[in-house]
């Protein structure tokens, strides 16, 4: 679905910041001046190379993170930084996350029961242990498994049953924004489509919204509604997915989207790769902007590049 | 060299694994030939024995494991047939090299880069001191890393991803092996580093006229890079072709299968497609065609006889009854035909 921008959105990044303190007190900047809003039941994509600050956000959104400026804005309520204890309790409700490596995000030691539900345990102190194991074998049933899985532990499972698991307990929670960061990049390529499928499935479902983090594009854009391109902690580009594809205005997204290997031998032989180089754009003038240079289209330009831009396109 | 005139070739192989107690067969006969200069992509899923099968061109097969029955020739000689180290060391690195998924893990971190190839070329070309170091240097060059004589004091953590994994390629070259194994050579590199190191190889690939084996799960990389490819399932290979073949002309369902579950082929709003199920498990005897429980066009015969190799064309050949000349015509999945007649479309 397409977000209309004029409704309030789910949650929204506004000229987000985030550093880290080096040793020998160096300080770096993992994410510069990032905004977006993500709409409720919409899928958006953030995309970029390691170390591009992706995974940072995603955290930040889940106050792992600490915002250095700027802030993280859900449901119209600021939850980045100092915020009071209920409003904490209800995001670390409503947000969960589904991580990268299956293999390592379960704990070892513990069984199934206990990993989908170590949120509620927390969360919901009242709760009884039939109810408890009742939304267990429930939420097992909605991710594909069978509820006997429960008592077992997680190197009984293969990895797509282990990412399954992970979604389970995200699930458990009954959020309303996840962010799946690289669901499925460790998982073989029939077993991708089974999650693929699960998570759009559970969309439809339950109204999700997700906030796909990943680097694999050809994953990106048959999921996603939007995609945000993220180059060296700055947001260079951003726009309605199939858009973004059909037409990348900054030369970080044009070489990244000719970078991605097609599996159709002809035309993977006949793709050229594009190199983005940072160093030939001159800003020596004005640092560039966030413009919309289309509607919805958004590219961090300075007004020269925006002026080719539209020059080009008309 | 053997009699068919190929480089490798590896003949009914079966590899077992004993694992607590219980054996486990990885290849379960798995047969294919290799012309000096081609580059062959081995494709498969977690557990398909892609990496078991090129383990074995290097000897080195965990402990627990062994080669049961079959040959693998290679100039000559039956790798199968092995016995010890002693047999391995003038073959392993020097005429056969293995570039790994992880470049972190396959270099030491305590030596510096150069240090590390020099080994080499001192080991197997028997140059030293001054020659040693220049051809040290001509390495880190010829892999393209700016500024040889300095990056070759340098330690691995100095260096990012996408140099440490050309220099685990100029160590892996360094002495000039005739077969370069890539196993996933690129899957712990950013999408703009692959493509370099991917155009590396095959640059090096023409400069020392070496023939390679990727290993792969994915098919962009094989559609770049490979003349042909073997797919494998369950221990066996159950399709090997061209690369045209295989993208354009595939036979096996399960390749299908691959195929169709690729998002590039998907329609977006509508589920992609999946196969349902797990692979077998490979601690038990398989009968029939390891595929046909989640093969929604099996036969009867899948779960009762495992298929042979039919033969499609002089390059092209399917463990798959489908082809046997009694089976009901089944037509490719919608995805896979449109691929097909798209290239046949641009060739006519």
């Amino acid at each position: 679905m397409n977000w209309d921008e004029s409704l309030e959105p789910l949650l929204e990044i506004r000229d987000l910041g985030v550093d880290f303190r080096l040793k020998g007190g160096a300080v770096l900047h993992a994410v510069r001046g990032a905004s977006f809003a993500i709409g409720k039941g919409e899928t958006f994509g953030l995309v970029g190379e390691s170390g591009s600050g992706k995974t940072t956000i995603g955290r930040a959104i889940l106050r792992i993170n600490e915002v250095s400026s700027g802030s993280v804005v859900f449901k119209g309520r600021k939850i980045s930084g100092n915020i009071d204890a209920s409003l904490d309790r209800e995001v670390v409700q409503k947000i969960q996350m589904i991580f990268q490596d299956p293999m390592s995000s379960l704990n070892e030691r513990a069984k199934v029961d206990y990993i989908v539900s170590e949120g509620l345990y927390n969360l919901r102190k009242g709760l009884g242990e039939a109810e408890r194991s009742r939304l267990v074998q429930k939420v097992l049933l909605e991710v594909g498994l069978l509820p006997e899985f429960a008592s077992r532990f997680p190197h009984e499972f293969s990895g797509g049953q282990r990412q399954r698991i992970g979604i389970a307990r995200a699930l458990i929670m009954e959020p309303e924004l996840v962010v799946c960061d690289e669901p499925i990049s460790a998982l073989d390529v029939s077993i991708r489509a089974q999650v693929i499928n699960l998570l759009s499935a559970l969309q439809k479902e339950k109204g999700l919204t997700y906030l796909f983090i990943a680097h694999d594009l050809s994953v990106v854009r048959f999921i996603t509604d939007r995609v945000a391109v993220i180059n060296r902690g700055q947001i260079v580009e951003l726009a309605e997915t199939e858009e973004l594809f059909a037409r990348p205005l900054h030369g970080y997204t044009q070489a990244l989207l000719s970078a991605i290997p097609i599996p159709d031998p002809r035309r993977e032989r006949a793709r050229v790769p594009l190199v983005y180089d940072s160093s030939t754009r001159d800003y020596s003038g004005a640092a560039p902007e966030w413009r919309e240079v289309f509607p919805g289209h958004f590219v961090l330009a300075d007004e020269a590049e925006e002026e080719a831009i539209r020059k080009k396109y008309i | 060299m053997s009699d068919t005139g190929s480089l490798l070739e590896v003949r009914d192989l079966v590899i077992r694994f004993s694992l607590r107690g219980r054996m486990l067969t990885a290849i379960r006969g798995a047969s294919l030939s290799l012309a000096e200069g081609e580059t062959l992509a081995i494709v498969g899923e977690s557990g398909s024995g892609k990496s078991v099968l090129t383990k074995s061109f290097i000897g080195m097969l965990d402990q627990n494991g062994r080669i049961d029955s079959g040959s693998i020739l290679f100039d000559g000689q039956d790798l199968a047939a092995f016995r010890g180290e002693e047999d391995w060391l003038p073959l392993r690195g020097k005429k056969i090299a293995m570039v790994f998924q992880d470049p972190m893990t396959s270099l030491n971190p305590l030596l510096t880069v150069g240090r590390q190839i020099r080994e080499v070329i001192e080991l197997h070309r028997g140059l030293s001191g001054r020659k040693a170091e220049l051809a040290t240097v001509e390495m880190l060059d010829k892999v393209g890393i700016v500024d040889p004589e300095r990056r070759a004091d340098q330690y691995p953590h100095e260096f990012s991803g996408g140099m440490r994994q050309r220099a685990v390629i100029a160590i892996a070259i360094a002495c000039r092996p005739r077969i370069l194994i890539c196993d996933e050579p690129t899957t712990a590199l950013d999408v703009t580093i692959q493509a370099q190191i991917l155009g590396l190889i095959k640059a090096l690939q023409r400069d020392f006229a070496f023939t390679t084996i990727y290993i792969t799960h994915d098919l962009g990389v094989v559609a770049n890079v490979a003349d042909k490819v073997a797919v494998m399932y369950a221990g066996k290979i159950v399709e090997t072709g061209t690369t045209e073949d295989i993208f354009y002309d595939a036979r096996h369902p399960y390749t299908w299968a691959l195929l169709s579950s690729l998002p590039q082929l998907g329609v977006k709003g509508s589920p992609l497609y999946s196969i349902s199920g797990t692979p077998p498990s490979l601690f038990k005897e398989i009968k029939g065609d390891a595929f046909a429980p989640r093969n929604p066009h099996a036969l009867k015969i899948d779960f009762e006889r495992e298929p042979p190799m039919f033969t499609v064309s002089p390059t092209h050949r399917a463990a798959t009854w489908l082809l046997d000349p009694r089976a009901p015509r089944v037509d490719p999945p919608e995805a896979i035909r449109a691929m097909r007649e798209k290239y046949l479309g641009a060739t006519i």
